[in-house]
């Protein structure tokens, strides 16, 4: 095997064109406003000090999104699809407010017991439930799809209908608000001057990297993506491996819960998360793993997921209304799916390489 | 002759089955609640959930062809916004309607074009459309904005009495369902353009290969489900007088839902979609129970709506699993 170049083996990895994507709106960025890189650190008596500026806002309010899609990658991997994230999110945000304080939602409670900065319950078993609620949902799916034999799709509906319920059922249909200060630690502390949730992402990360590459998970779950009967039939347990994808998604989805939570200090059942199922999604797209399985790089959707911020953070930096995002993230989507049709491939490479030489399309 | 008594009762089991569905939870609600036996509340169906079945019926046809249309919401909120601004505006509705109907058309045509010229998958295309739509709806106004014009006065608040019934009455705007639902029969049953439908959502390699116009079929199921979804934001925008970019959010899902429960395979190639008016009435019978009740909160609506998805699709694995096997012993 001829050995490649570094630039060739950095062009060909999945890493390539989210980074590229990346690099555009932050020139974009650099031309309209150079303003928008400025970073400072802060003097917070209550957080310590730490650095602020817009770069550390992609990082830190991204940090859910990245979360869910490095879950969802794997998902997406195996060939399938979690549209439950959202309600995922929404169900351990809504876990977390109750088990602080079970009499938040009800009205009855004086305004003094309620807004007390205490906690019912210690904060690890806290961390424990949020966690479990997710791992649950994400093993229900996982179920659904894998013994259940139903699509996807249809399996994740389900939930994605039916948990924004249950999150009002915990929740008692009310709008929590926490005031417990320990809990907004994660989604508001900082370590070293930066931001807590950037820390939780790099662990995740580094604990699925140890997880699907260091072990040969990563391999079965290709082998599923690419074809289910045939990793059946070369003794890979299809459906353990699914239902792994499944639960390690619906993990993702619980911290995301917890970080969104603590960040926004409430846990609202109809809001918390909403589309984030679809951002994390494009996400996916983002990082060049394609919907009907196969390889997959999860480092390429987390970094998806931060072009998703950074193009959202540039828009709000424009001065554009937040509802209208949702047109202009049309057109993200519109540039991107334009960017990976199979015609710029193909113009890349003859930029890329002499006319005539040989090439393998492995993009 | 037992054999094509069988044959027919499997191919229509999941419709009989929604249908016996449907029945029971409206005979379940007529018992908790009598009011609810009052012929009223079953017109009322039809009037609440007018829009919804627009966009399902529309959306029966997509999820036939193994498609999926998430743009239906969004869809509504800009069409209702548009009309209504241009109405404000002091435009007439004759103007109006029809230019709102073609932006329908153009926008499902469009994204049915991305589908199959660009090779993106419907999931990801009509995700854009959402949120295109949505964000349109939302520059053309922040605001909710209220319509006056007296004609869409005059359509929102007169009632149609139904003739042998006692003060039972149906707005005009809830026929516009029913009609293209009758529409939707007729395309996908008598036309050559409902068996290509068909055909793409079994095998659609095998339709190309059998000469089948897969590409035009396609775009035009988007484009009248992009019909149907603007339809349904008139009737949207008529019900409530007025037009917001926050309409109808996550119709898509109870949409996709109900043509679930209706029969319809999320595969695409098995249902129909008189299926789906059984799912979307099922939804409005779950949401009237609940109204009657008047003590549980509205979100048991979505547990409800997620269990019976969940039990649809239990009963169709058992139809369609049962007959692909039996079409592959064969």
């Amino acid at each position: 095997m001829v050995k490649k170049s570094l630039f060739k083996r950095f062009r060909e990895s999945q890493v390539f064109w989210p980074i590229v994507a990346w690099i555009l709106i932050l020139v974009f960025d650099a031309i309209i406003d150079p303003s928008f890189f400025k970073l400072g650190i802060i003097q917070d008596p209550v957080n310590g000090n730490h650095l602020y500026g817009n770069m550390v806002d992609i990082f830190n309010n991204g940090a859910p999104l990245m979360l869910v899609a490095i879950g969802m990658t794997l998902v997406i991997a195996t060939g399938g699809i979690d549209l439950s994230v959202g309600a995922v999110i929404a169900i351990s945000a809504a876990m977390g407010a109750v088990l602080i304080n079970p009499a938040l939602g009800n009205e009855l409670i004086s305004n003094e017991v309620l807004t007390r900065n205490a906690t019912n319950t210690p904060l690890p078993l806290i961390i424990i439930a949020d966690l479990a609620a997710g791992t649950l949902c994400g093993l229900w799916n996982g179920f659904l799809v894998s013994r259940g034999k139903i699509q996807p799709m249809v399996a994740t509906l389900i939930l994605m209908v039916a948990g924004r319920g249950v999150a009002q059922l915990i929740t008692n249909g009310q709008i929590m608000t926490i005031y417990y200060t320990p809990y907004f630690w994660f989604g508001n502390g900082y370590i070293l001057g930066l931001p807590v949730s950037i820390y939780i992402v790099a662990l995740v990360l580094i604990l699925g990297y140890i997880l699907v590459r260091k072990t040969s998970i990563g391999l079965f779950i290709e082998t599923v993506g690419i074809n289910a009967k045939s990793a059946y039939y070369s003794g890979i347990s299809e459906k353990n491996v699914k239902m792994l994808a499944y639960t390690f998604c619906g993990f993702c989805g619980a911290i995301a819960g917890l970080i969104l939570s603590s960040y926004v200090h409430s846990a609202d059942g109809n809001n918390n998360g909403l589309y984030y199922e679809l951002d994390a999604i494009l996400a996916v797209v983002l990082g060049g793993t394609l919907m009907t399985g196969g390889r997959f790089s999860m480092l390429a959707s987390a970094i998806g997921a931060v072009v998703i911020w950074t193009f959202t953070v540039t828009v709000y930096h424009l001065g554009v209304p937040a509802n209208a995002l949702l047109a202009a993230k049309a057109v993200l989507v519109l540039v991107v799916i334009l960017l990976y049709s199979d015609y710029t491939k193909r113009f890349m490479n003859r930029i890329f390489e002499r006319k005539g030489a040989k090439h393998d399309t492995a993009c | 002759m037992t054999q094509r008594v069988k044959f027919t009762l499997m191919r229509l089991g999941p419709l009989l089955l929604t249908f016996a569905v449907f029945i029971l939870v409206y005979v379940v609600g007529g018992q908790l609640y009598p009011a609810m036996q009052k012929p009223q509340v079953f017109f009322n169906l039809f009037i609440n959930d007018a829009s919804l079945l627009l966009v399902s019926v529309g959306m029966t046809m997509v999820i036939l062809t193994g498609g999926m249309d998430l743009s239906v919401g969004g869809m509504i909120a800009l069409v209702s916004t548009a009309s209504a601004a241009l109405l404000r505006a002091g435009v007439s509705p004759i103007i109006v309607l029809p230019s709102m109907i073609l932006l329908g058309i153009a926008l499902g045509a469009l994204q049915g074009w991305i589908i199959t010229d660009l090779k993106v998958q419907p999931f990801i295309a009509t995700l854009m459309g959402l949120f295109f739509t949505r964000g349109m709806a939302y520059i053309i106004s922040l605001t909710s904005v209220s319509i006056k014009n007296a004609f869409y006065m005059k359509l929102a608040l007169t009632p149609i009495y139904i003739p042998f019934l006692h003060k039972t009455y149906i707005y005009g705007y809830a026929l516009v369902g029913p009609i293209m639902l009758l529409v939707a029969v007729y395309l996908s049953f008598f036309t050559r353009f409902g068996r290509t439908i068909y055909a793409i959502g079994s095998n659609e390699q095998s339709a190309v290969l059998m000469g089948l116009p897969v590409r035009r079929a396609k775009i035009m199921v988007y484009a009248f489900s992009g019909l149907c979804s603007a339809l349904g934001g008139i009737v949207f925008s008529i019900s409530l007088l007025a037009g917001y970019g926050q309409f109808a959010s996550g119709m898509e899902l109870d949409s996709i839902a109900a043509v679930v429960i209706g029969g319809t395979s999320l595969a695409g190639g098995y249902g129909n979609v008189i299926g789906t008016l059984f799912g979307v009435l099922i939804h409005g019978t779950i949401v009237s129970i609940l109204q009657f009740n008047g003590t549980l909160s509205s979100w048991w609506t979505r547990i409800g709506v997620g269990l019976l998805t969940l039990i649809a699709i239990g009963i169709q694995s058992v139809f369609y699993i049962k007959r692909k096997r039996k079409e592959k012993s064969t």
